[in-house]
């Protein structure tokens, strides 16, 4: 680990001002930072521990609930507010890590999670173009199994492995953000950006600025909603492939629904395609199929993770059909 | 028990708070963490505590409350709560597996909630409750859990075993207990490679019927 200096910061102005320092860090629950800098990845010259800051209530607001970004993952999970007005967003959290993880890691620093990548993570003689910006991207003809078949560009495949993020971009959240130049409000599909040329420009974070709390709008969809997560083991592991679904069905045909697909996209998968396909349909095996199908014809494999394709769309049939049946 | 005749008893009477042999033991493999350990109580009546090794220029100080008792530490801020338990408290029943945060072998209690201790650094726990294996039994009491570990043989080579009974102490706090199948998916980040689960399932199951929720931790 490189060496830093540290600081415990009380307020948000402290922690901005701390925390717009070059070279400097914030760390949460330190799940995947403390991991990072002990592997050399992360070289924070100043760490700025935000843990006392009061971010971590979970509350009602005026049209939807508010989550504070330092709460963390095992208290969101279990919230009343939660389980009963956005269930995919509890199962995609229960889904997620351990539960040592999920106790330590906060929901704001479960979205500025790196690549898991190995790649990424390996500092010694690998090219990858997260660390090492211009160096290479390893994974195009190497062990890209688990790497993305959506969003992808030639210079980075890596998979956005976060499972919360999934269902927060399906049901439109919307994060508030302040730094320096004061707060300002971001939706979370367009928080994550793609990896394109410039792969290490992961998110739409300014230097010094902090994820204050995400605000999640009621909606029939977000309170009929479910997440489906696949799996190379039963527990503890990241998705091969997921989907985090929500409709409102009325009388036989879909109102509205949203759906983002994880483990198989380079930023968590918000599937407008597959939701224009199912507007005003029936719920039904043969339509959820077609969704599937418009959504992944953008898909590309790179050899290993082919299966992905096929599996991203079975999971997103399922997923849908688990909770069509569910409402009938 | 019958040991090999190349075993030597480790030299038992020592005290924690002599860094001597453990130091000793540790100095050339971790040259770049380092220590300043006063045990609270008793700390003005001491001769000064020995410096381990140079903390370095980023030094910081923080307050470790471990098992009940508190340790003014002074220490380079790269230093792991997994590291301050082990190279610093000598409180190495807490074992370092993958230094990952995949393994589980680290798993300690933070004010009651389990967590990865490597994953996490030694000042940011300041005033925070920290328990480990070695603060759960009570006395010549073990914890339950301790207790039906051993009865129901829940372990073979034993390195992950803290880390299995901190995490199960706390998944009876949590209530996990309803199914084999809930226990087996709320132990899913504690990994045994002798595969001990199925033992380490009925110590849990054991446990919970011998009141190991409500036991003090």
């Amino acid at each position: 680990m490189h060496p830093f200096d540290y600081a415990r910061v009380s307020t948000v102005p402290e922690a901005i001002k701390s925390g717009s320092r070059e070279s400097a860090k914030f760390v949460a629950g330190g799940t995947n930072l403390v991991d990072l800098m002990k592997a050399t990845v992360e070289k924070p010259s100043h760490l700025v521990d935000i843990n006392l800051l009061p971010m971590s209530a979970i509350e009602a607001v005026d049209g939807g609930i508010r989550i504070g970004a330092l709460a963390r993952m095992s208290d969101v999970a279990v919230h009343p507010l939660v389980v009963q007005r956005f269930p995919a967003i509890s199962q995609a959290l229960l889904a997620s890590a351990s539960p040592q993880l999920r106790n330590a890691a906060s929901i704001g620093g479960n979205l500025m999670q790196r690549p898991r990548c190995p790649y990424f993570r390996e500092v010694v003689w690998v090219p990858c173009n997260r660390r090492d910006p211009g160096s290479g991207c390893s994974a195009q003809e190497g062990e890209n199994r688990r790497h993305a078949v959506l969003g992808g560009s030639e210079h980075c495949i890596a998979t956005h492995a976060s499972d919360f993020a999934v269902p927060v971009a399906a049901l439109d959240g919307v994060l508030t953000l302040r730094g320096p130049d004061g707060e300002r409000h971001v939706k979370a599909v367009d928080f994550h950006l793609l990896p394109g040329a410039t792969p290490h420009i992961e998110h739409d974070l300014k230097h010094g600025e902090l994820i204050v709390s995400l605000f999640l709008p009621d909606a029939a969809h977000a309170a009929h909603s479910s997440y489906l997560k696949v799996r190379d083991r039963s527990e503890y592991d990241f998705a091969l492939a997921s989907a985090a679904v929500g409709l409102d069905i009325n009388s036989g045909v879909i109102r509205s629904s949203r759906i983002a697909l994880g483990g198989v996209g380079t930023k968590p998968w918000r599937a407008r395609f597959a939701e224009a396909a199912l507007a005003g349909k029936a719920p039904t095996t043969d339509n959820f199929r077609a969704a599937a199908e418009a959504e992944m014809k953008s898909a590309r494999g790179h050899g290993r993770n082919n299966f992905k394709i096929e599996l991203a769309k079975r999971t997103l049939v399922r997923a849908l059909g688990d909770l069509a049946g569910g409402a009938a | 028990m019958t040991l090999p005749p190349c075993y030597t008893p480790p030299d038992d009477d020592e005290t924690p708070s002599d860094p001597s042999r453990r130091s000793f033991l540790i100095g050339s493999a971790v040259a770049t963490v380092g220590v300043y350990v006063a045990p609270l109580f008793g700390a003005q009546d001491a001769a000064p505590p020995p410096m381990k090794s140079d903390p370095g220029p980023h030094a910081t100080s923080v307050s470790l409350n471990v098992n009940g008792n508190v340790h003014e530490l002074r220490v380079d801020p790269r230093t792991t709560l997994l590291d301050a338990l082990r190279e610093h408290l000598d409180l190495t029943g807490t074992k370092k597996g993958c230094d990952q945060g995949a393994c589980g072998a680290c798993t300690v209690l933070v004010d009651g909630r389990r967590v990865n201790s490597c994953l996490t650094l030694a000042v940011m726990h300041g005033g925070q409750k920290i328990v480990t294996i070695e603060g759960l039994a009570q006395g010549e009491h073990l914890h339950p859990v301790q207790a039906a570990f051993i009865r129901n043989d829940g372990f073979q080579c034993g390195y992950c075993t803290p880390g299995q009974i901190c995490s199960a102490v706390a998944l009876l706090h949590e209530g996990h207990t309803g199914s084999d199948e809930e226990i087996r998916t709320w132990m899913s980040g504690n990994i045994c490679r002798c595969g001990a689960y199925t033992n380490i399932v009925a110590a849990i199951r054991e446990a919970d019927k011998n009141g190991g929720a409500n036991a003090p931790v």
